[in-house]
Parts: C-alpha cells; sequence; structure tokens
C-alpha cells in the first residue's frame, strides 16, 4: 500500500497558474480570459508568457464567462479563472444556458475557495458551487487534493470537450501526491486500504482524511479506506459502491456546504446502488467567518478530528443496524471521545 | 509584534463645518486605517485611504443625518458601501462616530470580530446597513432603499453609496444606473472613487469605463466632477445634492470623485500595488509618522 507523506505545503493555485503556462506551449488554442484578478488566481504566468493570448475583460465575471463561449464556439479552448465565488457563482446563468446548454469547450478555475482563503470572510469563502455545478448537465466538476494534483486536473480538463470547472485555493495547505500517484479524471483513487470504514474526501479534505485513517488504526485498530473522489462529476459510482460494500459504513469530508457537494453526490450514488450509514464532514450550513485558514478549519469542525469522530459513529450506526451487541459501551466511549475533541 | 498599538479614544461629532476642519479628522481615519490593517496583517490599504476624506466630509460634515445611539432610528440616510474591501475606512468613521467602541478597531479580520474582512451584517454592528463584497451589488441594494423611501415610505431619507471605478466594469452598475434615472432616484447620492486604480493595474488598461461623466450623463444622472481632496470640493459636491434632493430635481446625483490610492502615504500613493495589502511593521511606523 503507497504510504503518502507530507512533502510541504503549497497552494493548490501554484498548480493551475504553472499548468496553464505549460498548456499554453503545447497547445494555441489555449486562450484565458482575466477578471482582474489574474495575480490571486495566477493566470498571471499565462498572460507574463503569451500576451496575446490572454484578455482582460476586467470585473466582468458574467461577461467573460459568455465571451469565453464565443471563443469556444471559435474553436478555441478559454480558461476562465476568478475567485470561485465571482467564476462559479454570480456567473451562474451564463454557466447553465451558454456554457452547459451549448456545451461549450469553456474551461473554469474557481480559485480562493473554501474556507481557507481567510481573513477576507464569509463573503468570499466559496462553499456552495459544487452544488451549482453539480446540476448542470455537460459540466465536469474537479476538486484536486494538492498542487501537483490541481496542475494535472487543469491538464486533464483541457483535454477533454466540454464544459470543465477545476477548484483551488489561496492558502499553502499540504501536498502529499507525487508524479507516480495515478490520476484520471472521472476515477476516484484508493488513498489508503482498510476495511472497516470507508472515508471519502476531495480537495483539502484528503490530507485531513488521511491523518484520521492513521489515528484511527493507532487508537482504535480501526482500519480506515481513504479514498480521493476528486471528480464530483462524473462521478465513480463503481469505486464507491465497492467501498461501501466492503465497509459498510462511509464518511465524506469536503471543504464545502454538507449540503449539495461531494457527500450529496456520493448519498445519491449509494441510496440507489447499496445504502450504507453515511456521516458528512463539511461546512454545517451557515456562512463563515473572517480568521486564519486553519483556525477556521478548527473552528468549523473541518479537521481529521471530525472525520475521526465521524467514522467511529458511522461504525456504530452501522454495527447497531446489524444488531452487534457492543453497542452501548461503543456509543460511550464515542460520546466521551468526541467530547474530549470537539 | 514589537510596537505597541493604541487607539485614541476619541469620537468626532457630525455637524457643519468649514472645510478647513476637516483635515484633522480624515488624518485620524487614516491613522485609524493603517493601524487597524497593521494589526490584521490583511486586507485593503489603497483605498480605504484613498477615500478618507470623502468619508471625513461624509460623515462628520452634516451631510447624513444618523444617531449613534439609536443605529436604527428610522430617520437615518443611509450610506452602502459597495466596494465593501474598503470598509476599514467604513469601520473607522462608524466608530469614530460613535457606533462602537474605538478600540474595536484592532479586532479587524480575526476570528470573532464584529469587523470582517468585507462588511457582514450577520455580526450586527452597529451603523452597517447591508453586507457587501461582491463588487456591483452594493449600488443596486442603494437603488432599491431609494425606491422604497421616495415611492413607498414617501419620506425625506437620503441614500448614499460608494462604488469603486474598476467595480464600474461590472453590468449590473449600469443596470443600477439605469434604473435610479428611471425611477428619478433624486434621493440617491452615488459616489465613486476615481482612483484609476484596480488589482491588475490601471483601470484604463484592465478595461476603460471612460469617459464616465459623459456615460452618466447620457443615463441621465447629474453629474459633479471633483478632486476627491479637496475638501471645499467634496463638501460642496454634497451640498449641491442636499439642494438637488430639496428641489425633486428628478435626477440621481453622481459625484465623481478623483482620488490617488493610497493618498498621501509617499510610498502609497497613486500606485495600484497597495490595492489590497496591509502595511508591515516598518511601513506602519513610516505611515504614521506621515500623518501627524
Ligand atoms: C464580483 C466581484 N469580483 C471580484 C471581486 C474581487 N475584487 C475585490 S476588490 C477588486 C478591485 C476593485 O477595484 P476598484 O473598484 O477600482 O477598487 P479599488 O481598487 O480602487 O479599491 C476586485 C476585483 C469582488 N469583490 N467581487
Amino acid at each position: 500500500m503507497k504510504v503518502f507523506k507530507l512533502l510541504g505545503k503549497k497552494a493548490t493555485r501554484f498548480g493551475f497558474g504553472e499548468a496553464l503556462v505549460e498548456l499554453g506551449e503545447k497547445n494555441d488554442k489555449i486562450v484565458v480570459l482575466g477578471a482582474d484578478v489574474t495575480t490571486s488566481v495566477l493566470t498571471s504566468f499565462f498572460r507574463d508568457r503569451f500576451p496575446e493570448r490572454f484578455f482582460s475583460i476586467g470585473i466582468a465575471e458574467q461577461n467573460a464567462t459568455t465571451i469565453a463561449v464565443g471563443l469556444a464556439l471559435s474553436g478555441k479552448i478559454p480558461f476562465f479563472a476568478s475567485y470561485s465565488a465571482f467564476s462559479a457563482f454570480r456567473n451562474a446563468d451564463q454557466l447553465r444556458i451558454s456554457v452547459c446548454y451549448n456545451n461549450a469547450n469553456v474551461k473554469i478555475g474557481g480559485g480562493h475557495s473554501g474556507i481557507t482563503v481567510g481573513a477576507d470572510g464569509a463573503t468570499h469563502q466559496s462553499l456552495e458551487e459544487l452544488a451549482l455545478l453539480r446540476t448542470l448537465p455537460n459540466m465536469t466538476v474537479v476538486v484536486p487534493c494538492d498542487y501537483l494534483e490541481t496542475k494535472k486536473a487543469t491538464h486533464s480538463i483541457a483535454e477533454i470537450y466540454g464544459p470543465a470547472f477545476i477548484r483551488f485555493g489561496r492558502a499553502p495547505l499540504p501536498y502529499f501526491t507525487t508524479e507516480d500517484t495515478p490520476f484520471t479524471l472521472g476515477r476516484a483513487e484508493i488513498f489508503r486500504e482498510g476495511k472497516d470504514v470507508a472515508i471519502i474526501a476531495c480537495g483539502t479534505m484528503v490530507w485531513e482524511a488521511l491523518i484520521a485513517a492513521e489515528e484511527l488504526q493507532k487508537r482504535k485498530g480501526i482500519s480506515a479506506k481513504v479514498i480521493n473522489n476528486h471528480t464530483i462529476k462524473p462521478i465513480d459510482i463503481k469505486t464507491i459502491v465497492e467501498s461501501a460494500r466492503e465497509c459498510g459504513a462511509v464518511v465524506t469530508a469536503e471543504e464545502h456546504q454538507v449540503h449539495g457537494g461531494l457527500g450529496s453526490a456520493i448519498a445519491e450514488v449509494l441510496a440507489k446502488n447499496y445504502p450504507v450509514p453515511i456521516e458528512f464532514v463539511g461546512m454545517p450550513d451557515r456562512f463563515g467567518l473572517s480568521g486564519e485558514p486553519e483556525e477556521l478549519l478548527e473552528y468549523f469542525g473541518l479537521t481529521w478530528r471530525q472525520i475521526y469522530s465521524s467514522a467511529l459513529k458511522v461504525i456504530e450506526r452501522r454495527d447497531y443496524k446489524s444488531g452487534s451487541n457492543h453497542i452501548y459501551r461503543k456509543i460511550n466511549e464515542i460520546v466521551s471521545f468526541s467530547d474530549e475533541l470537539l | 509584534m514589537t510596537t505597541k498599538i493604541e487607539f485614541e479614544q476619541f469620537t468626532f461629532e457630525n455637524r457643519a463645518r468649514t472645510p478647513e476642519e476637516f483635515a484633522d479628522i480624515a488624518k485620524e481615519l487614516r491613522r485609524d486605517v493603517i493601524k487597524s490593517l497593521y494589526l490584521a496583517r490583511s486586507g485593503h490599504s489603497g483605498g480605504s485611504l484613498g477615500t478618507a476624506d470623502i468619508f471625513a466630509v461624509l460623515f462628520f460634515g452634516a451631510v447624513m443625518r444618523y444617531d449613534p445611539t439609536n443605529p436604527n432610528w428610522n430617520e437615518r440616510d443611509r450610506f452602502v458601501l459597495s466596494a465593501g474591501h474598503i470598509c476599514p475606512i467604513l469601520y473607522a468613521s462608524l466608530a469614530r462616530a460613535g457606533f462602537f467602541p474605538v478600540e474595536e478597531l484592532r479586532t479587524l479580520r480575526k476570528l470573532g470580530s464584529r469587523l470582517q474582512g468585507h462588511p457582514g451584517i450577520d455580526m450586527e454592528l452597529p451603523g452597517l446597513e447591508t453586507s457587501v463584497a461582491s463588487l456591483g451589488q452594493g449600488i443596486s441594494i442603494a437603488v432599491g432603499m431609494a425606491i422604497n423611501d421616495k415611492y413607498l415610505d414617501k419620506n425625506e431619507r437620503r441614500v448614499f453609496a460608494l462604488t469603486g471605478d474598476g467595480e464600474l466594469q461590472e453590468g449590473s452598475v449600469w443596470e443600477a444606473a439605469m434604473a435610479a434615472a428611471h425611477y428619478k432616484l433624486d434621493n440617491l447620492c452615488w459616489i465613486v472613487d476615481n482612483n484609476d486604480c484596480q488589482i491588475d493595474g490601471r483601470v484604463h488598461d484592465v478595461m476603460s469605463i471612460y469617459p464616465l461623466d459623459k456615460k452618466f450623463e447620457a443615463f441621465n444622472f447629474f453629474v459633479i466632477e471633483i478632486d476627491g481632496h479637496n475638501f471645499s470640493e467634496i463638501l460642496s459636491a454634497f451640498q449641491t445634492f442636499h439642494q438637488n434632493h430639496k428641489n425633486k430635481i428628478g435626477k440621481p446625483t453622481v459625484i465623481i470623485a478623483k482620488t490617488k490610492m493610497g493618498f498621501p502615504i509617499s510610498f502609497m500613493n497613486d500606485s495600484y500595488e497597495w490595492h489590497g495589502i496591509p502595511p508591515n511593521e516598518q511601513q506602519m511606523i513610516q505611515a504614521l509618522s506621515e500623518l501627524l
């Protein structure tokens, strides 16, 4: 089994910015649109390298999205990136009708996503866009787990035809995948084998899931499978159902509202194919706050600790269903443990 | 952090003043902005400093009616900061007006603070009228308030709103402009912070919004262009708006204020690089020494 080690900290936006330049070298159909925040989402790398294929549209995300459609319908592969709140929400109607209904080959970059954008506060902490994007026919939705995977994913969405969204962030966060780590759009990767509970995560929560699995093993002898479900749409039904079948209990974890994102996607798959108890780790249906990224992850319960206690809880629910008589002892154990943690 | 930061504990009255009297107020507001951004270690210095002269007149020159002891007074004028990112200057103004303790300015952008990185109404900060941050939306909210006051509640209240100039690139801003003129909102005073700076560079390079005066004229606004660092011009622009409102001219007023980002701090003045960063310790000390 591959063991992931912490290699350092780097913001995923660098993966996006660097990949765009590599793509630009390979393919002269790649064009990039900017909406004033190019130095934040690092489309500035592309702008500086290929100024003739970069178009500044100003702070006009709706216009940029639809201009991208015009370019796509003229045979180009336009990338438009801004903060996720603006490139994947403010322009919802444009995404729905002009991008997706046209099945236009437009690629959307959603930077500064999630709670980890930090001190800018609730208005900038995009925690809802996956719910929106997931419902759009034709749209591919990718949430890579670290810097290098963001780079690979950016290449991958350029290679497929059709609308695609890639999510990345501002804060320097753990990176741990290597060139050898497999990445295929639409295929969830098992990052750690396990049989007692399956933790299905995306983005920043994948690293937290790996830590939770380690702690579950160390403290409780629980063997947790960790799945990096980077592609939210189209979702990898096979891997998810097999894992649920094997473990009988699932925890989902994402830096997104608990409603509508990865957790909901997994629940849909399992409700239809193989219902098992699920616990959801995510933003608890509320707006964020200003603060430091790591402080906010703690505050809103988006760390390995919540994944850990959710794993205990979901195993409990599974065993209760299957009539295990250890139930009462176990419940007490969980309650005291999670109290101490939370 | 080595330097101890103190906030002088006093407030300013909102009353008729001569232009000269605003200089000290603006200076104090700028000092507050510098200190709170330094403590926050992130945030938007440029626009917050560049608009301080306008805020000094707007909040402390009997331009707006408000009562800090009764923030929800139902005859107050309302102010909407459509360019939500420059909230440090709004927070400084509200604190110096007495809406909340000046000391609270040191909590800017910290976990649990009422002074969010971008204004959030959920924190119940006295004096804050609305959450803002997604550029272009505040001005439409202001239009909605003005429609309410003119046509539904039929009162004498006025609505003031400030947008950036990069912000004018949002198409919805011009939908707001169209509606404001269509509904003859002479109770609306729209201030444009025309510093020609935004994140990526000069507004005229990123996406030109010019000619601005002619655009607003074509939209049927009463247009006033001023030097946004000249207190006489700022004051008389607001007085003209008061007249327009009193005389029911049937047009919204726009004040296009030519400003300099970061003004008057030597190392920030007129440079877009200061749009979204705070001063470090040395810069903070330098900036405060220029504001004595
Ligand atoms: C809809 C939207 N898009 C992007 C942003 C990110 N953003 C914040 S401030 C800013 C630049 C604003 O420029 P301007 O209005 O000229 O303000 P100034 O730079 O003068 O402070 C941008 C793009 C935002 N807040 N809202």
